[in-house]
């Protein structure tokens, strides 16, 4: 039986391989192989032919249920979750290669006993960023003193279980040139410096005060503990990959941003192909769309071949084309054309439009292989 | 004058020509091949080099000086010097061109040339003179770069260009010119460097002394060729003073043609506006200067002659006014003319124009075959295929001249091999009737089965443009089966379709080969098929195989009409169910198990064909239906692309016959409730109301619980909304329950042929919540949506909560909210259009030369791997099921 298996291990795909073996579970080795033989041809019927423009074909099955998606932002699954941006925008986003994505989002994995349940609120807050004003209660500006009172929330305190000690530590790392004392309301601020213009001054202080960050993962901006099946995760607005996974408590093989650059910068180009692959995925998914994986590989592929992430734009890929006619025949054709002729770029005319251009054959498909026929004398 | 300077970008140095066919040399051997083969003898573009060109270029090329703005003499004749001299080129019928003798549309154009009085900037290499300044040593005109570092930097550039190409090395080279303007010694005269600043648009100033462009022509005469390479201009291609013109070319009249307005009155060209303007301005400095006048009026002169350079290579620039015309409208210029959509990149060169299409409106024709389209006679008239004439058709073809132009199957032209068409009329018939002979080929009306091409804009994925057989038909629309619709997201309600005849065997053999309807049954985009059964033909067949029971003689007639006629396949007895008559379109070794929509009498919803008999379940459209279910899929894989294209005409067939058979109404009384349903309903949305304006009252109170991470507004916004869906849909479950099974509308919704269960419940019960942007409706007024409610309502129906149904009718105030929905909506569609065209767009222009090559791999036009294999396994998506091999068919089948 195994032997069997083994034969065709190199020739059909794992998951293939699996399904086989799954299904054929009790089957006499005779049998057994001729299903593999069978699947194996019928797999090698199944292959792409030369020549196949499977990037237009991929194109068009991404372009085409574009105009099926719909176009609104934002989107609740279940009463409690988050705002995430779907639908077109999303895939827009991700297919420009957006550095800045309009709906960063992690969902945190964790470690038992942490996935029981146990902690998981505080756990949470750990993670959340903390600012000054989020613990504050009121703020008062002392103009005579030249100093900022601040009010300190008690019960919030006592949630996240800090000291007001740690508090001012953390102000006084934040910022520079203040002192800070202990009152008994909560904590003050004093400029060092004596200045003539302290009352303006004072008032930046203040609003700058108010985002001092205090404790937690910078620009998690909120956290959800949520159970998903038999385990607790935690979902956060906000991403910072690498502060998150250098966390003890998380479990650093599963936990996910949505930011593909960070997953670039963190984990490189190879997961961040795959996370690419499964936002795309998954937005069409949501949208009840079918859309082979096979053409969101393939865009992809291109928007990672080169080693770094690269946005369908303009500025990136397209930007890359080897032919001067085929930049030229996206946007900007000026400017294209006369960067080539500073540098007396040569087109060799060997992708599409170019050809179509000037009424020749393309080199895809039907247009490829030379054919000479040797006439009879 | 120094000597002269160049113009526009563009120029095609080099065409190489490319192998000619091998046929050519045997060819002339044999006399009668030759005219055939001769045409098949081509040139092909190998490629195309850009550059920039020399004054000494312009002059060359150019078979014209032009002196004077004047346009025609008095006769109207084109002045000699003229702007539109015949020299350029013809734009008038019977004159012919002075440089190449050939008369309107024969002649290409020829350029012309005028000499500047003054060097004028090239507005579109401002930036390159600019960073050019600015990294070259004023007095010397060499690079700011020490000896040793230009032959590092140039290897650095070079090794950048083969690691990640041109875009890079230009990205480099911009990068090196920032630094180089923090150097302000130069290292090899050790002169002083000043700063130069651009004054945008054209204007330079270097410290504080404004350079002219003959200033900077000289500074860029000192920049050797060896340095220019660091600074990304390729020696031998390009010379930086080129960038100062100093003659320009003027284009052919052919590119400006003028048209002549009713009124007999020439209207020019916004080119020729444009160069008219050029050459006045340029005679007037040349005699200013020459004249010499005081210096202030020659520089008044220059600068407007830049101006007028500028707006006629670009008339957006951002810091000028654009040139206008008397009525204010801005002129279109070279760039304008270029660039954007309808600029001659993607207009002209990049999309194509034909002849033999056509146009009309679409409507649909059951009884047509799938790939089949209508075309009306008036249509096939005037659509023609070329047919050679040969011994074995010389005959057949004369019939059709015979017939002529106007009565139907006949003939419009006839060809010659020499390239000569002749229209056939009546007087000419009989004349070329007798000539026609071997080699002539004969343009001869549509007739059915001729092979044409169908589309349907916009044409987004392949099957929007499929081949069709043609099948003549009377009236004025193009008639097409109403399952084809879903490939070209087609509908009748008046909606047009355009029709193309290829005219070669090679283009009808690629057409009928790669894009047939049946060809393109399978969707690459998910590997299932794209056509199925629609609307009707979805109902009747659901009908048919749930519990219909027929005599012998109506089942055969049934099978008749379908286009069956061989009745061995009923079982013979003299009632035949539905199931069995669905049965006999099968072939006779077909199995599927699959799962239906809806339910059989017996409840269950598992589909059994054994042996091609239909044991167990409905057809619906799980089954039946695009891009749902393995059963089309596997039809298509165990019989053959045509097999399962008439299996599926005739099972639609099949299904509008049913219809047609027993009858088939939805009826407003279809939506009739019980009045237990009536009571139930009214009692849910009554205590929804109640739960609503409890959450208020609480939250009022300030004792609502918040959700983790939300305001209490937010949360009690939520909870409201849960519990007004959550009624909707029990109202949904009550008329689901409390549904007459057999109404039309019922059918519709359970077998998925158009219609759901939420239409249904809209309907009869209650219309539901509108939303907008995920939340309640909020916009409006002051506090409150509309002015009949109370300010700071929190309610369910003042915040778009509709309870009535559609049948019933809305109240006032619930119709005005359905309304903000509706238009809501609207826009998400007009919005989503362009944004999802433009995705589109980027993404077939960045992957549109990815193909997989002999090797297996997936690589770009320039060879470069983006996939090692296709999709990981190298699986063709329209080869696979559902994007998989079907392993478990594959063991059933053994």
């Amino acid at each position: 039986m195994a032997g069997a298996f083994k034969e065709y291990e190199d020739l059909l795909s794992p998951k293939q391989l699996g399904e086989i073996k799954e299904k054929t579970e009790g089957m006499n080795e005779a049998k057994v192989n001729k299903v593999l033989k069978k699947v194996y041809e019928q797999y090698s019927n199944s292959k792409v032919e030369a020549g196949e423009s499977v990037g237009i074909v991929s194109a068009e099955s991404i372009g085409e249920p574009g105009t099926q998606m719909t176009l609104n932002t934002f989107h609740f699954a279940g009463v409690a979750e988050m705002n995430v941006t779907v639908g077109l925008p999303r895939i827009i986003e991700i297919l420009d290669g957006r550095k800045e994505i309009g709906t960063p989002m992690m969902e945190i994995f964790l470690k038992k006993p942490y996935s029981k349940g146990e902690d998981i609120k505080k756990l949470a807050l750990n993670i959340k960023e903390t600012l000054l004003q989020d613990l504050m209660n009121s703020v008062s500006v002392d103009i005579a003193e030249g100093k900022v009172d601040i009010a300190i929330d008690n019960e919030k305190m006592q949630e996240i279980g800090m000291r007001t000690d740690s508090v001012i530590s953390a102000v006084e790392k934040g910022m520079k040139g203040i002192s800070v004392k202990k009152t008994e309301e909560g904590i003050s601020v004093k400029l060092k410096s004596k200045d003539e213009k302290l009352i303006n001054e004072v008032y930046k202080l203040k609003e700058k005060l108010k985002s001092v960050y205090i404790r937690g993962i910078k620009s998690i901006k909120q956290v959800l503990p949520v159970k998903r099946g038999e385990e607790y995760i935690i979902i956060t607005a906000g991403s910072n990959l690498i502060d998150v996974l250098s966390m003890e408590e998380v479990d650093q093989t599963r936990t996910v941003t949505n930011d593909i650059f960070e997953i670039q910068a963190v984990l490189g180009i190879e997961a961040a192909r795959q996370a690419l692959i499964k936002e795309v995925f998954k937005v069409i998914e949501d949208q009840g769309l079918n859309v082979d994986i096979r053409h969101i590989m393939l865009a992809a592929d291109t928007m990672c071949f080169s080693g770094k992430v690269k946005g369908i734009t303009r500025y990136g890929i397209v930007s890359e084309k080897s032919s001067v006619l085929a930049r030229a025949s996206f946007e900007t054709p000026v400017k294209h054309i006369i960067e080539a002729g500073l540098v007396g770029e040569e087109d060799k005319l060997n992708s599409v439009v170019e050809n179509v251009m000037l009424n020749q054959p393309i080199p895809v498909g039907t247009g490829l292989p030379g054919l000479i026929v040797k006439v009879k004398k | 004058m120094p000597e002269e300077q160049k113009e526009v970008p563009v120029n095609v140095e080099e065409i190489e020509t490319a192998e000619k066919a091998p046929e050519a040399k045997a060819a002339v051997k044999e006399k009668e091949l030759v005219d055939f083969q001769l045409s098949y003898v081509y040139k092909k573009v190998d490629s195309i080099v850009f550059g920039i060109m020399s004054p000494q270029l312009i002059k060359k090329m150019a078979s014209a000086k032009i002196v004077t703005p004047e346009l025609y003499d008095k006769e109207g004749y084109p002045v000699d010097g003229g702007l539109m001299d015949i020299r350029l080129g013809v734009i008038d019928p019977g004159l012919r061109c002075k440089t190449c003798g050939q008369r309107l549309k024969e002649c290409p154009g020829h350029f012309g040339y005028i000499e500047m009085a003054r060097p004028v900037i090239h507005i579109n290499f401002v930036n390159v003179i600019l960073s050019l300044l600015r990294g070259t040593c004023w007095e010397c005109g060499r690079i700011l770069l020490p000896k040793n570092r230009i032959e590092r930097q140039k290897q650095k550039l070079d090794i950048i260009q083969l690691d990640s190409g041109l875009e890079a090395r230009r990205k480099a080279i911009r990068e090196l010119m920032t630094s180089l303007k923090t150097i302000n010694k130069c290292p090899y005269c050790n002169a002083k460097q000043q700063k130069v600043i651009i004054d945008k648009p054209y204007t330079f100033i270097e410290g504080d002394k404004k350079l002219s462009p003959i200033d900077v022509r000289a500074r860029l005469e000192k920049i050797t060729d060896e340095d220019m390479e660091i600074f990304g201009l390729k020696p031998g291609y390009v010379r930086p003073e080129w960038m100062i013109l100093t003659v320009l070319p003027i284009p052919p009249v052919t590119m400006r043609p003028s048209i002549t307005l009713e009124s007999g009155e020439r209207s020019e060209d916004d080119l020729t506006h444009k160069l008219g303007d050029i050459v006045r301005i340029n005679q007037r400095l040349f005699e200013n200067i020459n004249a010499g006048a005081p210096e202030i009026i020659i520089e008044d002169l220059w600068d407007l002659l830049q101006y007028h350079i500028t707006t006629f290579f670009n008339n957006s620039v951002a810091q000028l006014p654009p040139a206008r015309h008397r009525s204010g409208q801005p002129l279109k210029t070279i760039a304008e003319r270029i660039e954007s959509k309808e600029g001659r990149i993607r207009h002209n060169l990049a999309g194509k124009r034909t002849n033999f299409c056509s146009r009309t409106a679409i409507s649909p024709d059951p009884m047509l075959n799938l790939n089949e389209v209508g075309v009306p006679i008036i249509v096939a008239k005037k659509l023609t295929v070329p047919e050679r004439v040969n011994p074995w058709n010389i005959n057949y073809l004369k019939e059709f001249i015979k017939r002529g132009p106007g009565t139907y199957p006949g003939a419009n032209y006839i060809l010659r091999p020499d390239g000569k068409r002749k229209r056939i009329t009546d007087e000419t018939k009989d004349a070329l009737l007798e000539e026609l002979q071997q080699g002539f080929a004969v343009e001869r009306h549509l007739i059915d089965g001729d092979i044409a091409i169908f589309n349907r804009q916009p044409s987004l994925h392949r099957m929007s443009m499929m081949c069709h057989r043609v099948k003549v038909l009377p009236f004025k629309t193009f008639r097409m089966n109403p399952s084809v619709c879903r490939p070209y997201n087609a509908d009748f309600d008046g909606d047009e379709m355009n029709l193309h005849i290829p005219q070669t065997e090679e283009a009808r053999a690629e057409a009928e080969i790669l894009m047939e309807v049946q060809t393109q049954m399978i969707s690459p985009r998910y590997g299932l098929s794209v056509i199925g059964c629609v609307q009707d033909a979805i109902s009747g067949n659901y009908i048919l195989t749930r519990n219909i029971e027929m005599q012998r003689e109506e089942a055969i007639d049934m099978l008749c009409s379908v286009g069956v006629f061989n009745f061995s396949r009923l079982p013979n007895k003299q009632k035949i169910t539905g199931k069995e008559l669905f049965s006999a379109l099968l072939p006779e070794d077909f199995n599927f198990t699959g799962k239906a929509r809806s339910a059989d009498i017996d409840g269950s919803k598992e589909v059994v064909i054994k042996n091609g008999l239909l044991i167990k379940g409905v057809m619906d459209k799980a089954n039946l239906g695009d891009g749902a279910g393995l059963m089309l899929r596997t039809l298509h894989m165990n019989y053959g692309q045509e097999k399962a294209l008439e299996m599926l005409g005739r099972i639609s067939k099949l299904g509008i016959k049913t219809l047609l058979k027993y009858g088939f109404t939805a009826a407003i009384s279809d939506t009739d409730l019980h009045d237990n349903a009536k009571i139930k309903i009214r009692e849910i949305l009554n205590r929804a109301e109640e739960d609503v304006n409890e959450l208020i009252t609480i939250f009022k109170q300030g004792k609502l619980e918040t959700f983790p991470g939300r305001t209490v507004e937010e949360t009690l916004e939520l909870k409201i909304l849960e519990t007004l869906n959550k009624a909707r849909n029990e109202t949904g479950k009550i008329v689901s329950e409390f549904a007459v099974r057999n109404t039309g509308s019922f059918i519709m919704s359970d077998s998925g042929s158009r219609g759901g269960p939420l239409n249904l419940s809209q309907m009869a019960a209650c219309i539901g919540q509108q939303a907008m942007r995920g939340k309640r409706i909020e916009k409006g007024y002051f506090g409150r949506t509309l002015s009949c409610f109370r300010r700071h309502d929190l309610g369910s129906a003042a915040h778009g909560f509709i309870r009535s149904g559609y049948k019933s009718g809305m109240l006032p105030h619930e119709f005005f909210l359905g309304g903000v929905t509706g238009r809501d909506s609207l826009m998400d569609t007009a919005l989503r259009t362009p944004k999802s065209g433009y995705l589109y767009r980027r993404l077939a222009n960045a992957m549109q030369d990815l193909k997989v090559e002999y090797d297996g791999t997936v690589r770009d036009a320039s060879k470069r791997i983006i996939q090692f294999s296709y999709g990981e396994d190298g699986m063709d998506v329209s080869k696979s099921e559902d994007g998989e091999i079907n392993i478990q068919r594959i063991i059933d089948s053994l």
